[in-house]
């Protein structure tokens, strides 16, 4: 098995130095209607960036194509099964999504400005903690597993309808000192490989890492279809892939230090636009 | 029947006499190639949709067989000519018997 590993490996090394390189200059507009914004200038906390790009903006042409019709974009898909889950009622309660919330439709500019101070519940709270809430307080049903199909599929649905909104997370308040322990996390070098997040999606985005173009780590495509694994991935699993690759041992998703990291990278891009679900690589 | 299976098709709704058009399917269905096993160790019996058939006024366009091989939610892209106004019909046959439809009207003018 790992002698096949290696050679997979090798193969797609091969591959991905042949392939085509981004079009950083292309526009992304979704079904000739929705524009979104892939470049703008940095927000002033992104001290040591002047411009922020969307991750679409590093991806291969082909890739890039995915995301511009959603016929194409395979996380569309996914949508389509949140919208059977929004409309059914579960739980104890009676309740479906729709009992509260009308239309899909309404939650429009919700993704914007996740994740979000709960005055409630006197946390931070990640969209997904926010559905795990109406689950349990408004539905009586089950909480969904943190970035399991459920959850991402949901999280799909909502970013969907809040396509072309800007990014506007709040970083102030209540949520200030939430923010400042993602910001250490991100500037915190891990594992046997000694890397920060800023190492790669700072110093180095544009760059490539081996065969991976480096993007800057922005998080509002998410969640996110990747073609390597055919299917919805969440944001914070995505930490865990990262922070792994630094050989570190990682958080748990879903613990304090993500949704920390969360806020934080989800406050770096905004400004650009909600774009979920994305389709990167 | 296999469960969330649902065909997704697009046509465009004019053309003019003769004309290449690009016709867009894909059917949501999870492919289970029968190769794999489940946490226990048991074989995961095959489940696939092994023939797709598009047809204009009843006349083939196109007639695939797949194989266990292809991957989650097959799509196809393909060209047809449209001589007339008319009726695209889809066609999806599942491993299980079942079959899934749907069409498309398209005007000539």
């Amino acid at each position: 098995m790992k002698s096949l590993l290696k050679t997979g490996v090798a193969a797609v090394a091969i591959f991905a130095a042949s392939a085509v390189h981004a079009d950083e200059e292309a526009n992304l507009v979704i079904n000739e209607e929705i524009e979104i914004t892939v470049r703008t200038d940095a927000p002033a906390h992104t001290e040591n960036l002047s411009t922020i790009y969307s991750g679409w903006v590093f991806r291969s042409d082909e890739t890039q194509a995915l995301q511009m019709d959603d016929f194409e974009n395979p996380g569309m898909i996914f949508v389509d099964d949140a919208i059977e889950a929004w409309n059914a009622v579960e739980g104890t309660e009676g309740n479906s999504c729709a009992s509260c919330h009308g239309d899909p439709e309404s939650m429009a500019g919700v993704r914007a400005v996740y994740p979000k101070w709960n005055d409630a519940a006197e946390e931070v709270r990640t969209m997904a903690m926010q559905v795990n809430g109406c689950r349990t307080e408004q539905m009586g049903a089950e909480e969904w597993k943190y970035d399991g199909g459920d959850m991402l599929n949901m999280e799909a649905l909502l970013a969907s309808v809040s396509r072309g909104l800007p990014i506007d997370v709040a970083i102030d308040g209540p949520a200030q000192s939430m923010w400042e322990a993602g910001r250490d996390l991100y500037y915190t070098r891990t594992g046997q490989l000694d890397l920060s997040c800023a190492n790669c999606h700072e110093d180095n985005y544009g760059n490539n890492i081996r065969a991976d173009h480096l993007s800057q780590g922005q998080i509002n495509g998410f969640p996110t279809y990747r073609l390597k694994n055919a299917k919805l991935n969440g944001v914070q699993s995505r930490f865990r892939g990262c922070i792994r690759d630094t050989r570190a041992e990682t958080y748990a998703v879903g613990s304090e230090e993500f949704i920390a990291l969360e806020l934080y990278v989800a406050s770096r891009g905004n400004g650009l636009s909600v774009e979920g679900p994305s389709v990167r690589n | 029947m296999a469960e969330n299976v649902k065909p997704r098709v697009r046509v465009p709704g004019n053309a003019t006499a003769g004309e290449e058009i690009t016709i867009k399917t894909l059917i949501s269905h999870t492919m289970e190639s029968g190769q794999r096993k489940d946490g226990d160790g048991n074989a995961i019996p095959r489940s696939i949709i092994n023939r797709f058939t598009c047809a204009f006024n009843g006349e083939i366009v196109i007639d695939v067989t797949l194989e266990p091989a292809i991957s989650t939610n097959p799509y196809f892209e393909f060209q047809a000519i449209v001589p007339e106004t008319g009726t695209f019909e889809f066609t999806w046959y599942d491993d299980d018997g079942d079959v899934y439809t749907d069409s498309k009207d398209i005007t000539v003018g």
